[in-house]
């Protein structure tokens, strides 16, 4: 008996305690795209506290997963983490399209989000943030670095990085003519492409002085000139050509790998409102481009550009001439499965001598 | 034992239990749960022992642990040459206020954090740093020398993370000793390679055993170092199922890659047990 009211009066207690909160959005993203500026601005017009926990793509999903959806009302995972996630783990919940103001959006990259988010007739994600990732290169010592496979001429043998993680897959499959997007859907011919990488990327680990896993790590190296090319973020590169203007971002002849950050909601969300609230905000231009000016990528939000920092914009233009923006190749959503058979691939490319 | 004895009893038990069953127990039945289901297709599984089969047939997973338990292994027994010379001159030649600065100093590093101290010696070992610039500018070398990303750079920072933990039951054990049985061994003609060997070493022999498994279980479970000072081709079990968890999504793998972690190095340490004569009890107590 006295367990029983024990339990009742804890079960109380943790009851009174989440309802003194439920003006407290919970949420799950990215270094910089909830700066404290736009938190407080949030605040200060709604009453409802911003609690930010910053993630990346595999760890939203595994927390989410661990709690069935639960602990956070708002998540931010890129495009194509959504669909597949959903229908592995079923941590998710559909979005109510009619609470958000679309016309906040960009209108192609909102129906590419929907559609690419959407399982049977639901759709899971809104876009955010976007960018690409391809090369950051120091142009005064490794000038001809122009595509992924470049990575692996003589030239640079000890001088060059890349993350063991699936874009690195994606980028040097496209870089050696093959196109793994086509093949999601054939986990067989998928398997022959993954393959094929894995062979080129043990051949090429002579040349990879380390496999750099935080972006602060591969800032130090491209920094002293200890790496001269790496696979990397567009931002990254924008970032250290702003103090060493012989490096910068390159996007690959092959095609640089796009992808939209989205906004979708935790099965268990606790506060929907606030969240709607919360992406109706800062879609709004002048505070979509205070996350530009934090976070270094553009947004899905439609007249941002205007606001944005001109240097910013030069030194993107500078990446992307506009045949460049063509040859995007985005990540469509990733089928459920394909990463345990990227995942033994990386294993194998890592251990190997 | 009358009520009140018994409540009492309860009570003192109560966190010991709270702990082991809450944070231990429970966690490891259901991981043991998990990684007996086999994943047979969206939301699908089945109860077998595939994932445990997946580590014996694929034979770089268990490559991977093999290369981590024998460079563990590498560690403690380093760990115990450097650690026995400090640990016999704190507690047997060092006296009085010199014996607390040096056993503090051993303690010091252990102020910061793990994360901070295996930056700082990535500031020391890599190619712009610290080793390299001090070669250059002495002219030993010519040009710029690469001390990070490969095994010996790993091994520093295990020995280095884990100094501590082999010093502290060393001079506790050799802080007992009594100096007059080292006299007696002197009297009775023996040089110091006997007295170290007949005397010094079999009755430190308890905390060598305690310093060493703490040792070899922490260089096991390690993550931090081997990631950032091991470079490219150091995979660290703990990193795999770090990776299977985290990276792939795949918990059933992960969870029985921890249960063969656990089992295995235990049989680790038994099997060193065994072999040199030892058992827990007599370590303990």
């Amino acid at each position: 008996m006295t367990i029983t009211k024990g339990i009742a009066a804890i079960t109380l207690i943790a009851a009174s305690t989440t309802a003194a909160n439920a003006e407290t959005l919970r949420l799950l993203t990215w270094g910089g795209y909830a700066p404290d500026a736009v938190v407080e601005k949030f605040t200060a017009e709604t009453g409802i506290e911003v609690e930010v926990t910053k993630s990346n793509n595999e760890e939203m999903v595994a927390k989410l997963r661990a709690t069935g959806g639960g602990g956070f009302d708002l998540a931010q995972p890129s495009q194509d983490r959504i669909a597949g996630a959903q229908e592995e783990f079923e941590i998710y919940k559909p979005i109510d399209l009619s609470k958000i103001d679309t016309s906040l959006f960009i209108t192609s990259m909102l129906e590419a989000t929907k559609s690419n988010t959407m399982l049977g007739e639901d759709v899971y994600g809104v876009p955010h943030v976007w960018g690409t990732s391809g090369l950051v290169v120091n142009t005064a010592m490794a000038g001809d670095v122009k595509d992924y496979t470049d990575l692996c001429n003589e030239a640079y043998a000890g001088k060059v990085s890349y993350r063991l993680k699936r874009p690195t897959l994606i980028g040097f499959a496209f870089s050696m003519g093959l196109d793994p997007f086509a093949a999601y859907r054939d986990p067989e011919e998928y398997k022959k492409i993954i393959d094929a990488v894995e062979e080129k990327l043990i051949s090429c680990k002579g040349n990879v002085k380390a496999y750099w896993s935080g972006g602060d790590e591969l800032m130090g190296l491209l920094r002293s000139g200890e790496v001269v090319a790496s696979m990397a973020w567009d931002t990254g590169g924008w970032k250290l050509n702003s103090e060493d203007e012989n490096i910068t971002f390159v996007a690959p002849t092959s095609g640089a790998l796009g992808w939209i950050d989205t906004f979708a909601l935790p099965r268990k969300t606790k506060a929907e409102d606030a969240a709607y609230k919360w992406i109706n905000f800062v879609m709004q231009p002048e505070i979509a481009a205070m996350i530009t000016a934090e976070a270094g990528n553009f947004t899905a939000s439609l007249g941002a550009d205007a606001y944005a920092d001109d240097a910013l914009k030069a030194r993107f233009q500078a990446s992307f001439p506009p045949e460049a923006i063509d040859n995007i190749n985005w990540y469509p959503t990733v089928p459920a499965g394909l990463e345990e058979m990227e995942g033994a691939a990386l294993d194998r490319v890592k251990a190997s001598n | 034992m009358g009520a009140h004895g018994k409540l009492g009893f309860i009570l003192l038990a109560s966190p010991l239990v709270l702990w082991l069953s809450l944070l231990i127990i429970i966690p490891h039945i259901d991981l043991f749960i998990l990684s007996l289901q086999e994943k047979i297709g969206v939301r699908q599984y089945q109860t077998s022992f595939a994932n445990y089969m997946t580590f014996f047939s694929e034979p770089l997973y268990l490559r991977t642990f093999l290369r981590t338990a024998f460079m563990s292994i590498v560690a403690t027994v380093l760990t115990l040459l450097i650690a026995f010379p400090i640990s016999y001159y704190i507690a047997k030649i060092a006296r009085g206020r010199l014996q607390s600065i040096l056993f503090l100093m051993c303690l010091v590093p252990f102020w910061v954090s793990e994360l901070v101290r295996t930056f700082g010696w990535m500031i020391l070992l890599r190619e712009t740093g610290i080793f390299s610039n001090f070669l250059q500018w002495s002219g030993i070398v010519s040009g710029p020398v690469e001390f990070l990303y490969n095994d010996a750079a790993m091994m520093v920072g295990l020995i280095y993370t884990s100094m501590l933990f082999m010093v502290v039951p060393l001079v506790t054990t050799l802080e007992s000793l009594d100096d007059s049985m080292i006299e007696a061994g002197y009297d009775l003609g023996g040089n110091g390679y006997n007295v170290l060997r007949e005397i010094i070493i079999p009755h430190a022999m308890p905390g060598i055993v305690s310093g060493s498994i703490v040792v070899f279980m922490l260089s096991l479970g390690n993550y931090l170092t081997p990631i950032m000072l091991g470079g490219k081709d150091s995979l660290w079990f703990t990193e795999m199922i770090y990776s299977q968890f985290i990276v792939r999504f795949n918990w059933e793998l992960g969870a029985a890659f921890g249960f063969l972690l656990l089992g295995l190095s235990s049989l680790i340490v038994w099997g060193a047990l065994k072999l040199s004569g030892q058992t827990l009890e007599k370590t303990m107590g």
